[in-house]
């Protein structure tokens, strides 16, 4: 247990209800959320351990790829630490990463786009962070899509991650979205980020340190899940 | 001017997506990989205590139901604890995960969990809650993960004495967060994103 959770800041976080993106209108809630401190309920978290995941798991050129294959588009790696808001790395955090193939194709049966399916592209890959919270996996660059909302509507190139941390008060699901990408202040999904501090976070920079030199660039993303209260009054501090 | 206090921003949230699936529960989409879906079974083995089924949708502001919609649960053992690392009052059962995630049935959007009635787990003061679930939904079209809690009717009695449950201030809404027993050991629990019985959601 902890001494709770750092409230969240919901004036960087979008807010439910951001009519440029239509479908929030019939999906936000009304009713003020209601305030509490967090509890034992959400101060706790499932782990999963790194013994879950196969050797391929964090490589989506190779992890849906047809033996002696690979999925088509520019190879990328990505990289970065999983942080809480104290600053400090979270080992042990799954993170699940989904994205379309590098035409902007998902693999999904609702998925109506024209662009082409890759055969050998799955689209999902996921990875636990180490003991100081550092992920990497490798991919393709998604393509940008249009997408049902305004007549003319793209998103940008992203990658969507979804991370557990140590708390279940840390669930988050965000999205990537690479360096330079003109999209994406015209986005209405981003858009509901109302402070371009707060997007330009979700924003990776190249990473020339990084890359696999002959083989693949390399883009770095730090994601930052809430902190738990420090107090001076405990014997043990968490995770210290 | 002051020293910078140095904390961290939280990442900000960026809706789930259409195909949340994809990333979540891959198997479900047809792309066969991992060896299965995370979350699927909360049972590895025999479990103390009662075991239940919770079944439910989500519905959006028009009544129709969400079929791109992930609802995860979180809850303690029979005995009130926590499968969690971050447990210290006790070792939780050990074949119990506490955790469920359903992508919802492909034609009906319907959740279904099967696991155990949790037991009661205090408030920071030491009181004690009510046995309760915690749930978190996400879809497109939500832009940052809802959560709320399912508690269940039948604890009339730990209800009226929780410390969430007596401090809503529209008493009328409470019955959002019941499960609703419709059978032996089987509640149904459906989420609504708006209208008349809107289920409350917390900033918690």
């Amino acid at each position: 247990m902890s001494n709770g959770y750092h409230v969240r800041d919901r004036g960087w976080q979008p807010p439910g209800l951001y009519p440029p993106y239509k479908t929030t209108i019939k999906r936000s809630p009304h009713a003020a959320l209601l305030s509490f401190p967090t509890s034992i309920s959400e101060e706790t978290g499932p782990a999963f351990g790194h013994n879950i995941l196969g050797k391929l798991d964090n490589d989506l050129i190779l992890n849906y790829a047809r033996p002696g294959e690979e999925a088509i588009g520019p190879r990328i790696m990505v990289h970065g630490k999983v942080l809480d808001e104290n600053g400090r790395g979270v080992p042990g955090a799954l993170v699940e990463v989904w994205q379309a193939n590098a035409g902007g194709r998902y693999r999904h049966k609702k998925e109506s786009y024209l662009a082409a399916l890759d055969p050998n592209f799955g689209g999902c890959g996921r990875v636990i962070t180490d003991a100081d919270g550092h992920y990497e996996f490798r991919t393709i660059h998604p393509g940008a899509y249009p997408w049902p909302n305004g007549m003319n509507d793209w998103r940008p190139a992203h990658i969507h991650f979804s991370i557990f941390g140590e708390a279940f008060a840390q669930r988050l699901i965000t999205q990537m979205y690479f360096e330079g990408d003109p999209l994406i202040w015209r986005c209405p999904i981003l858009g509901a980020v109302s402070n371009p501090e707060a997007i330009k976070t979700l924003i990776a920079p190249l990473d020339m340190n990084r890359t696999v030199p002959m083989d693949a660039l390399a883009y770095k993303f730090d994601i930052v899940l809430r902190g738990a209260r420090q107090s001076f009054f405990e014997n043990r501090q968490e995770g210290v | 001017m002051t020293q910078p206090l140095s904390y961290l921003k939280e990442s900000p949230s960026q809706t789930a997506g259409p195909y949340v699936h994809i990333g979540c529960t891959p198997n479900f989409t047809g792309i066969e990989i991992y060896g299965g879906d995370l979350g699927t079974s909360m049972k590895t083995g025999p479990v103390k205590g009662t075991e239940i089924t919770v079944t439910g949708a989500v519905f959006d502001g028009m009544g129709s139901v969400l079929k791109d919609a992930m609802i995860e649960v979180w809850q303690a053992d029979a005995a009130g604890l926590y499968p969690s690392p971050k447990e210290t009052r006790g070792v939780a059962d050990p074949n119990f995960t506490g955790w469920g995630r359903s992508p919802g049935d492909m034609e009906t959007g319907e959740f279904h969990f099967e696991t155990v009635k949790p037991g009661q787990v205090p408030w920071p003061d030491g009181r004690l809650q009510a046995p309760h679930i915690t749930a978190w939904v996400v879809a497109r079209g939500i832009n940052i993960g809802l959560h709320t809690r399912i508690y269940f009717e039948d604890e009339a009695e730990a209800n009226a004495v929780d410390p969430i449950l007596t401090r809503i201030e529209h008493q009328s809404r409470v019955t959002t967060l019941l499960a609703r027993k419709i059978g032996d050991r089987a509640y149904r629990f459906d989420i609504h994103l708006q209208g008349p019985d809107e289920t409350v959601f917390f900033d918690i």
